[in-house]
């Protein structure tokens, strides 16, 4: 696992919330800090190549903009071929997160889930169409949960 | 929302420029002004339809344990289960969803040892088996909404 040292986490802790709105912001950064701006542009750029940062821009609520049902889609399928099959899923536009999961058989069989988040049921029925067809025969089941209700809702973060 | 906002969310969901004026450098590709578009992120922001402009970090790779959970909650516990389970400080999100295995929640500790005491906490206080579901294989993780 990369490591963060304390430079690194304090500018972590600066950034968490978001980016300063300003002409300059990893300027403004820097300012913050007591370091150059070259210095946070290039600690970001780390990031960013070792995976601690997925990505710098835009996170939408997705509320916001109508994509009002989300639906936790589940997979039964050959363990041979997960992982060659969930990297297609994965890359599917209306899928947001597609992960390998331990199985709990007999009540839980399925080890693929596939997150989905659509503007309608409809949609997401769809969706949940398309990656049928895409696993074929390699999968031997599927249920879809959607969520009701959000109980709680935190996000992870993490404190000085 | 308008047309140019919508640009804005469906290009900037990513990518970003890491440079001097990364703001100018976005705005160009867009066709707008630096000055529209820190404004305008500014009002997305405020009106919600972004909940952050900036990095998105995966918390895993800062350290840490990361679990997600479900437990299958009789219908005339659900309240009581939920108060339980919300109160774990590790409990990062938890949400209903409608099935059998009824309540999805996800831990997160500073280590594994944590998660685990977590999970036999939880299991104590709501007389429920408690399904670990670890992550083995990340095939993605992304937003590639349309606005």
């Amino acid at each position: 696992m990369p490591e963060l040292d304390p430079v690194d986490r304090a500018l972590v802790l600066e950034t968490q919330a978001g980016l300063p709105l300003a002409p300059q912001p990893y300027h403004a950064l820097a300012a913050r800090l007591g370091i150059a701006p070259e210095e946070v542009m290039h600690r970001l750029q780390r990031m960013l190549d070792e995976g601690i940062i997925r990505r710098i821009g835009a996170v939408p609520n997705h509320y916001a903009l109508g994509y009002t049902a989300n639906g936790m889609s589940v997979w039964d399928v050959d363990d041979i071929e997960v992982d060659a099959l969930g990297a297609r899923v994965g890359a599917l536009a209306f899928v947001t997160h597609c992960y390998r999961r331990t199985r709990h058989p007999p009540e839980w069989p399925y080890n693929l889930f596939a997150m989905l988040h659509g503007r309608s049921r409809e949609q997401v029925e769809e969706g949940v169409g398309r990656i049928a067809a895409l696993l074929g025969a390699a999968c031997r089941a599927h249920e879809v949960l959607y969520s009701r209700r959000i109980l709680k809702k935190t996000g992870l973060r993490i404190t000085a | 929302m308008d047309e140019r906002d919508r640009a804005i969310v469906n290009a900037l969901q990513g990518g970003f420029p890491l440079c001097e004026r990364p703001y100018r450098a976005a705005a160009a590709s867009l066709g707008m002004s630096e000055e529209e578009l820190i404004a305008r992120l500014g009002a997305l922001l405020e009106s919600g339809v972004l909940t952050r402009f900036g990095p998105m970090f995966q918390a895993e790779r800062m350290g840490g344990a990361f679990l997600l959970a479900a437990l299958r909650v009789p219908e005339p516990d659900y309240e009581r289960v939920a108060a339980c389970v919300n109160a774990a400080p590790e409990v990062a999100h938890n949400y209903r969803r409608e099935h059998e295995f009824n309540m999805w929640f996800v831990l997160a500790a500073q280590d594994g040892a944590r998660i685990d005491a977590a999970i036999a906490r939880i299991e104590a206080q709501t007389g429920l088996a408690l399904y670990a579901f670890p992550k083995l294989k990340e095939y993605f993780v992304g937003m590639k909404l349309d606005a």
